[in-house]
């Protein structure tokens, strides 16, 4: 079986490359300013000379890109933006700057959402059991990701509340995970639901020990919402008419209601159809996570506009429902012309690397454009913050990454991560480049406690 | 680097799949990276009778009428895996497909990894048609001895095909993962080193026995045997540590017994740099993305640029995976390594000849000599680019690949 069929590239392809190439072949020609705390600062700040991709866009060569306030002022090119006198200007000449990466599927911070009592626990949230201390965090952020959903494990059907966070490290160590939320207009946290169906949540009882009985306590306990959502509606306001407050079907309610988005962990290409079929039958809102099997079923995934999280691993197996696991999932997918985003699935995989699973999409026959996406703007718009994240784009939070140079090649650095106008990570500075490398202390975390899927890692997928 | 190459040898692959061993094949390569010697640009390799018959520029090379013509990109040695467990651990995890480990006994060196190996398991396909030619692998980490390794070339239809050397280690685990639980030993560090130091010092008399009066030969014991084989140095002692005392058990116990000691995934081998390299032994570094969990928490993207900086003998693994990806490549993991202070030729050198050497094969594989094993792969730019494809591998001087990956 070919899967890795071949793609040629177009023109907006090979400009991408050739810019790319063109920034990784100039020398540079200025030292990377060191920013200490005293250039978190409220002002204008222009980062003049790099190479743009702004994703939303096509590539910029010789860009600037002005910052204010922490939000993103104008992106261009030298010829179109003036550099305002008061700016302080970043000579990034020879760099590489495109937006922060999103990871649509992240377990650092020492997760811990639902627990052994059952299979259905909407109710949980994650964020009640994470460490901002975690070293992941930090990690992450030296991979140059700024947004992270970190989700409760695959052990259960309904394992929780996922938690969307910005990685606001730049001004030294948080001291609770709230500060890194983000939050809706009302001042609640964002976040989506985790679901999952094979293997994973199988277990004794009261865990499914089959996948038609999965589909079935999924599907009674939706439509408890809906009828819980019901007298709701029918009580139109008087308090005694409401029915007794109820966390985990108030979570279904808002799945159904289109303000939780479903993660949904699926790997088969049988498993993914039930998940669309639940999806239609409800009206949630839902992601496909992994979709290992995505390849077979893409003209299904399409037809239903079902955005995918993919993850792409260096071999297939080590699960049974991972055996069909190929690296040409991306492509097949972007041609079925469905949504693509990647995963980084940490512990699976490390979020140091992000960027090499977007060049090994590339590698399994993704366009260029769409592999890059596929870490930003696709990862955005699955979590719903497109308006705020995901590009370079006019009024968009100012998290990006400076890059040595083409982002898909193995030997690009990872030179400094920025977090709403700040200097979160870089590589230069000794506490940063631990995080970014490893060695002694890097990663001395609290231990996690895991649930409920074998050992910790086994959590994961 | 061009990648229309590639197209040329693909067609020019599926026309010799019919041919056997013996064919006459001359490659001819944008980039050839010998790892003996410098690269070499518009480069020619003939192969021939499964061997290398010349190498180098195509201005020096005459090929003859009636060799096969390949045109590749880029060609480097077949890939050697320093430490695998494939073919024992099976693709799909499931315990009908897991040999890697017997859970009885704590120390079992008697148990041989040809036994045991599946030729057909379909990761080992996955590793080939990533350029991977060679294997070390064999019994896993996870008990205190948990048996022997070998080494195999990535082809063949039973392992007595895909052999190369039916036993070279005996596995060792120095770690958490070698400890037992209850009552059961090892169930401490100190415990299992007392525990090896015991076997090898009654494999000492048994050897002595053995070579004293016929009467009074001991009956014939398989594990001692196997223990003999490794104080003759016949067998190599693979060590699997990763915190920096156990690493330092593992040289003491060598330095005792004066036995040939591989320190294996040693994450922590940074640390003790100094002492590494005047024991003089070799250090099959861990994965480079092996996870920062556990005992390997202090690991670090550096460690094989780190010991060959100091001149240590380094190949890197692939290693034992528990879960997902169930094996690693080292064409994966060399080129993190390459990217993190080690430069491209020695990561290359790292999953080719550093291995070869460390294995005793280095006058049959490794590297592009003459007179060496064919075993080659073939790619379509910079082998460690993300982006590039593996599109073809050869073993003793025959496509065994023409997938592109």
């Amino acid at each position: 079986m070919r899967l890795f069929s071949r793609t040629f590239p177009h023109a907006r392809m090979l400009l991408l490359l050739v810019l790319a190439q063109l920034a990784m072949g100039s020398k540079v020609s200025a030292q990377i300013p060191i920013t200490t705390a005293e250039d978190h600062r409220d002002g204008l700040q222009a980062f003049v000379g790099a190479t743009l991709l702004p994703i939303s866009g096509p590539p910029i060569e010789s860009g600037v890109l002005l910052v204010e306030d922490g939000r993103i002022k104008a992106v261009g090119s030298v010829d179109t933006i003036p550099i305002p006198a008061e700016a302080f200007v970043h000579d990034v000449a020879g760099k590489v700057i495109m937006p922060g990466l999103v990871c649509t599927h992240s377990h650092v911070g020492g997760i811990g959402a639902a627990d052994r009592s059952g299979p259905i626990q909407p109710g949980v949230r994650v964020f009640d059991s994470l460490n901002v201390r975690d070293s992941g965090f930090r990690r992450a952020l030296a991979g140059g990701l700024t947004t992270l959903n970190v989700m409760p494990g695959s052990g259960h059907l309904i394992g929780g509340q996922t938690i969307y966070l910005k990685l606001r490290y730049a001004q030294g160590l948080p001291s609770t995970i709230d500060e890194l939320m983000y939050l809706d207009d009302t001042g609640n946290p964002l976040g989506g639901l985790k679901m999952a169906n094979g293997t994973n949540p199988q277990s004794d009882p009261p865990f499914p020990g089959t996948r038609g009985r999965s589909a079935f306590l999924v599907r009674e306990q939706f439509i408890k919402a809906r009828e819980y959502q019901e007298k709701i509606n029918q009580a139109n306001g008087d308090p005694s008419k409401m029915p007794p407050r109820d966390l985990d079907l108030e979570s279904l309610v808002e799945a159904m209601q289109g303000r939780r988005i479903v993660h949904h962990h699926t790997h088969r290409h049988d498993d993914i159809m039930t998940v669309l079929r639940l999806s239609r039958e409800f009206g949630f809102p839902v992601v496909l996570h992994h979709v290992s099997d995505g390849w077979q079923v893409a003209d299904e995934i399409a037809a239903a506009g079902a955005p995918c999280s993919v993850i792409l691993i260096d071999s297939p197996g080590g699960k049974l429902e991972a055996r069909n696991l190929s690296m040409g999932t991306g492509g097949v997918l972007e041609r079925a012309g469905a949504r693509v985003a990647f995963h980084t699935d940490d512990w699976i995989t490390d979020s140091r690397l992000f960027l090499r699973m977007a060049a090994l999409g590339v590698r399994g026959g993704m366009s260029r454009e769409k592999a890059l996406e596929a870490v930003t703007l696709a990862g955005a718009e699955m979590l719903g913050l497109q308006d705020r994240i995901g590009s370079l784009e006019v009024g968009k939070d100012a998290d990006f990454v400076v890059l040595s140079g083409d982002p898909l090649s193995v030997y690009t650095k990872i030179e400094q991560t920025w977090v709403e106008g700040e200097m979160a990570f870089h590589r230069e500075r000794d506490a940063d480049h631990l995080y970014a490398v490893g060695g002694f202390g890097a990663t001395h975390d609290q231990e996690p406690y895991f649930c409920c899927f074998g050992i910790g890692l086994e959590a994961n997928q | 680097m061009s990648r229309v190459p590639r197209y040329a040898l693909l067609v020019l692959l599926c026309l010799l799949g019919s041919r056997t061993v013996d064919a006459q094949i001359a490659i001819r390569a944008q980039r050839a990276y010998p790892v003996s010697h410098e690269m070499i640009e518009d480069a020619v390799v003939l192969v021939n009778d499964g061997k290398i018959q010349a190498i180098g520029t195509a201005d020096t090379i005459e090929i003859p009428a009636d060799y096969e013509t390949l045109e590749v990109a880029v060609l480097t040695p077949g890939l050697i895996d320093a430490h695998s467990v494939v073919g024992l651990a099976g693709m799909l995890n499931q315990e009908q497909d897991q040999d890697q480990l017997d859970p009885t006994e704590s120390i079992q060196p008697q148990l041989s990894a040809v036994d045991a190996y599946n030729p057909h398991d379909e990761l080992v396909d996955w590793l080939r048609e990533l350029g991977v030619t060679t294997l070390h692998t064999g019994h896993a980490p996870g008990a205190l001895v948990s048996g022997q390794t070998m080494v195999v070339h990535t082809n063949g239809n039973t392992v007595e095909q895909a052999m190369l050397l039916p036993a070279r280690a005996v596995a060792v685990t120095l770690a958490e993962a070698g400890r037992r639980s209850g009552k059961e030993s090892p169930g401490t560090r100190g415990k299992a080193v007392a525990m090896l130091r015991e076997r090898l010092v009654a494999a000492r008399e048994y050897l002595d026995k053995q070579a004293g009066d016929e009467e009074s030969r001991p009956a014939r014991d398989l594990e001692l045997e196997t223990w003999g084989k490794v104080l003759n140095r016949e067998l190599a002692i693979l060590v699997t540590c990763d915190r920096a005392q156990d690493i330092a058990s593992a040289l003491r116990l060598a330095d005792e017994f004066k036995l040939d000691l591989w320190l294996d995934s040693a994450a922590e081998a940074y640390l003790l740099i100094d002492e590494i390299k005047q024991a003089g032994v070799p250090v099959i570094v861990h994965a480079s993305m092996a996870r920062a969990v556990g005992e390997r928490e202090n690991l670090t993207f550096e460690n094989a640029a780190k010991l060959r900086d100091a001149g240590i003998p380094i190949a890197i693994q692939s290693g034992y995976e528990a879960y997902v990806p169930k094996t690693r490549v080292v064409l994966f993991e060399g080129a993190i390594a390459a990217a993190n202070g080690l430069g491209f030729d020695r990561a290359l050198e790292a999953i080719t000849l550093g291995p070869a050497r460390i294995l005793g094969l280095d006058d049959e594989i490794g590297s592009l000599e003459v007179g060496k094993r064919a075993d080659l792969a073939f790619y379509d730019g910079d082998p460690f680019e993300y982006t590039t494809h593996c599109i073809g591998t050869m073993i003793d001087g025959r496509i065994v690949s023409r997938t592109v990956r």
